[in-house]
């Protein structure tokens, strides 16, 4: 059965650093992977390279068992690969409405709109004619998470979306992501936090200096097996 | 990364290669000045052009290659150079005397032209400096003492063209050896790597506590001064100035970025090369007219585009050589003990099969 | 009455600055490329729309619409061919490409046509000015001349505002790796601003040729430091402000073309830079807008 979106032996890095050592991992349709490890464990690296933003020095990414490796990351996108990165990026002279629309670059079309989006992620509804650089640093995050579905995508790449935001933010931007999980969309998810990220991951992968240590379910694995893979007290090899 | 412990590295400064050029350089500048004896006088004053353009290159390339500032006016001080000739000239200094205290005063223009110009930056710092360039042209023709429009001759001036000759050459000999030796000591010094840190990252620089705008200042007022001396030679060679439109001409800038881009852009040794290429190719295209004009254009884009680092650049990236020594590198006098090398062109520690080395992951 | 009328001159020059300050203010804003070659665009729109009059025999209106849209294809494609690899290359390459280009137009233009004024005849448009009061009338081109730039710096500030290449122009000035993440080419988004910016700078080359009755290949270099200076007198960044600064920069020189028919180019730079010395800033304070 080919996955919606493998990656195969990555290798990848800037200039002379190795960040991301031959991992390799895929997404179901609708499922949610999270990615764990600490800082540092090429996560973000392995993200990237996933929506074509940053150019592997080895293997394949593969969506519907296609190679699109060398597809760029503007038309990956238009393939159905959306990235919300890190820092979330928003377009600080615009709208929150004009950062969405921008989403919709791909001119893919779906479920998802303006509408649907804010009825999504509730906390953008009074936001929308704002400038996006008026906003707190969890409207943010919403703003991005929505911009990254307003182009209609099967799989949603995001990265540390936790980051510098204070837990009740979080639990919230969490509670819609529960909301965003439909149509078959598989959802990667880099997360340094691990409570949150068992909570809704459906399959885990934990990075360790660039590889990938260790992998299942919230059901399978133990406590003890996860953070010993996230700290790197003992290497399991996989 | 292999951390370095102070006391088991020291830092190079390329002292013995200093000295060698110093005692090639005196043999070179004493074979030039002497040439006029040897060569015929038709020779030498052709080489005179090739020097004023050497200073010129090597100004510009202060400017830009060094403390990143794209002038496209340094015609400006050419051209105030050339006038100061005749300002001091009537007032009773003799032409040579007149240049070299035309090109101080001009310095002193200078330092006060920064505070305007340094309002701007990047290429609006390059239309202004233009718009400086235009400015001092428009004032200068407001004077009828200077010619106005129609420029002049110099007025007071020996007699004997062979003498002429002859002392046009040694100053601009002069000025050429002054310029290429300040400019080396100039980066050798505190102030060099500065200067170099400034272009690198001028946010990092100002943050390490390098005062950007002096340095940046300084280099601006010494470029402004080689244009100046070089200014006054074109001047005392014309033995005068056709029209002012000619010698504040925005051709100049182009001249001085072809030189420079073709030579190799931030590298002490560009320069020279590229005002040679540049000097030969005058030689012989000149008479295509203006297509010539265009070819250098053309040429300059190109340079820009597929070549950034000029002829020196890719000589020196492919068998790394430097004539001048500018800049440091750092030796390690012993091996940090227990801790693997991890320089340039030694074995590493594959990564991909040992993962607890300590990497220099970073990530994204 | 002097005073007044070169005042009202003034401000309709302003109006020609201004139109030609567009164009920069868009390369500026959107791509952070200074065009120093800005003015020799305008002089190539201008000499095509000659051309156009001399060999097609059509009117000067007609011509633009040919030079208009050509130039903005040239535009396009200027930066997808040179500009955009210059881009990735650092800060000096966009300036020294342009600085290339600069050089290039004027000398190919005096080899082609020599240095001989190129005629844009107008018809009667250029004589023709209604009397407001006595010693003070309106020229009708230089009205017609105000009138479009103001409708096309409003024009800009919408298509910035309310399209979806207007947009994505300003997201690619914001970011523009992360508007690749979008499914947007920032390539194309930069191209096509450069195109528009081109495309003005065409028009407003034709408008300047047709106020001196033709153009010669040194115009360029005259009339990028005026866009330049109505760029920086009225705010980097500021549309609005290019008509602010393009009329301060008008009325200097009329005013000082009152006193001396030489002195207008040389108050025009010394008002320059007495602005850039007493306000770094611009005279128009307003948030940058693309």
């Amino acid at each position: 059965m080919t996955a919606l979106l493998a990656a195969e032996r990555i290798e990848a890095g800037y200039g002379d650093s190795r960040a991301v050592a031959g991992v390799s991992l895929a997404v179901e349709p609708g499922e949610v992977l999270a990615l764990v490890g600490a800082n540092g464990a090429g996560k973000s690296t392995l993200l990237r390279v996933l929506a074509g933003a940053h150019r592997p020095d080895a293997g394949r990414v593969l969506l519907h068992g296609d190679d699109v490796t060398q597809v760029r990351d503007f038309e990956r996108n238009r393939l159905g690969v959306s990235l919300v990165p890190e820092g979330r990026r928003l377009f600080a002279s615009l709208t929150v409405r004009d950062n969405l629309e921008i989403g919709a670059g791909s001119r893919r079309t779906g479920t998802w709109t303006v509408d649907t989006v804010v009825d999504a992620l509730p906390m953008l509804g009074d936001l929308l004619e704002r400038n996006a650089s008026q906003l707190s640093g969890g409207q943010q995050q919403a703003v991005a998470i929505g911009r990254g579905l307003m182009s209609n995508p099967e799989v949603l790449l995001l990265d540390e979306v936790s980051l510098g935001l204070a837990p009740i933010v979080i639990d919230e931007l969490y509670a819609s992501l529960a909301a965003v999980r439909r149509g078959g969309l598989g959802i990667v998810l880099v997360e340094q936090d691990l409570e949150r990220t068992v909570a809704v991951a459906d399959r885990i992968a934990c990075m360790l200096e660039g590889h990938a240590v260790l992998e299942g379910t919230p059901a399978t694995l133990t406590r003890a097996q996860i953070t010993d893979a996230y700290f790197g007290h003992e290497v399991a090899s996989w | 990364m292999t951390s370095l412990v102070p006391g088991e590295v020291r830092v190079d400064r390329l002292r013995r290669r200093m000295i060698t050029v110093q005692i090639i350089g005196a043999g070179v500048i004493l074979a030039l000045a002497m040439a006029p004896y040897v060569f015929e006088p038709s020779i030498t004053s052709q080489w005179i052009k090739l020097f004023y353009l050497i200073t010129l290159a090597t100004a510009w390339n202060l400017l830009a290659g060094f403390a990143g500032m794209v002038s496209v006016g340094q015609q400006a001080y050419i051209g105030l150079g050339a006038y100061g000739v005749f300002v001091f000239n009537d007032l009773g200094l003799d032409p040579y005397s007149s240049a070299l205290v035309a090109s101080l005063a001009i310095g002193a223009i200078a330092f006060a032209l920064s505070f305007v110009a340094f309002r701007l930056r990047g290429g609006y710092f390059a239309i202004g400096t233009w718009v400086i360039a235009e400015a001092a042209r428009q004032i200068v023709i407001r004077f009828d003492s200077l010619g106005a429009g129609r420029g002049r001759g110099i007025s007071d001036y020996t007699a004997d063209p062979v003498m002429r000759n002859l002392f046009t050459y040694w100053l601009a000999l002069g000025i050429v050896v002054a310029t290429l030796i300040g400019t080396l000591f100039l980066l050798r010094s505190r102030l060099g790597v500065a200067l170099q840190s400034v272009r690198d990252n001028e946010v990092a620089a100002r943050a390490l506590g390098v005062d950007v705008s002096r340095a940046k200042r300084i280099v601006f007022v010494l470029a402004a001064v080689m244009a100046a001396l070089a200014g006054a030679v074109i001047c005392l060679q014309q033995i005068g100035v056709q029209s002012p439109s000619q010698i504040f001409s925005v051709s100049f800038s182009a001249f001085m970025v072809f030189m420079v881009l073709i030579g190799g852009i931030g590298t002490l040794e560009g320069p020279i090369i590229g005002a040679i290429v540049y000097y030969v190719m005058d030689l012989y295209f000149s008479q295509m007219g203006l297509w010539y004009l265009v070819v250098l254009g053309v040429l300059a884009i190109a340079i820009t585009l597929f070549l950034p680092q000029g002829i020196w650049g890719a000589l020196r990236s492919r068998f790394d050589i430097t004539l001048f020594p500018v800049g440091h590198r750092v030796v390690a006098t012993s091996r940090p003990a227990g801790a693997a090398p991890a320089g340039p062109g030694e074995p590493r520690p594959n990564r991909t099969t040992d993962a607890t080395a300590a990497s220099a992951t970073t990530e994204g | 009455m002097v005073i007044v009328n070169a005042l009202v001159q003034g401000v309709l020059l302003g109006g020609l600055f201004a139109m030609a300050a567009l164009g920069l203010s868009i390369a500026f804003g959107i791509l952070r490329v200074v065009n120093l070659a800005h003015g020799e665009i305008m002089t190539v729109g201008a000499y095509l729309a000659a051309v156009a009059l001399s060999s097609l025999g059509v009117d000067v209106w007609v011509s633009l619409l040919l030079v208009v849209p050509l130039l903005g294809v040239v535009g396009y494609w200027v930066q997808r061919l040179l500009l955009q690899r210059a881009l990735t290359l650092g800060e000096l390459a966009p300036l020294l490409v342009t600085f290339g280009i600069a050089i290039i137009i004027p000398n190919a233009l005096i080899e082609l046509f020599t240095t001989n004024k190129q005629a844009i005849p107008t018809g009667s448009l250029a004589v023709r000015s209604i009397r407001v009061a006595d010693g003070v009338s309106i020229g009708v081109l230089p009205l017609l001349t105000m009138v479009i730039a103001v409708l096309l710096i409003a024009g800009t500030q919408q298509f910035l505002a309310r399209t979806r290449s207007g947009r994505y122009m300003r997201a690619a000035a914001d970011d523009s790796d992360t508007l690749r993440l979008m499914g947007v080419d920032h390539r194309r988004v930069y191209a096509s601003a450069m195109g528009l910016a081109f495309a003005i700078a065409a028009l407003a080359g034709v408008f300047f040729g047709m106020r001196q009755g033709g153009v010669t290949p040194f115009d360029g270099q005259l009339m990028v430091l005026f866009a330049f200076e109505a760029v920086i007198i009225g705010g980097l960044g500021s549309l609005w402000g290019t008509l602010a600064g393009g009329i301060v920069l008008g009325v200097a020189q009329t005013l000082a073309g009152v006193v001396s028919p030489e002195l207008p180019l040389l108050v025009g730079n010394l008002v320059f830079l007495a602005v850039l010395v007493l306000r770094p800033t611009g005279i128009v304070r307003s948030k940058v807008v693309a």
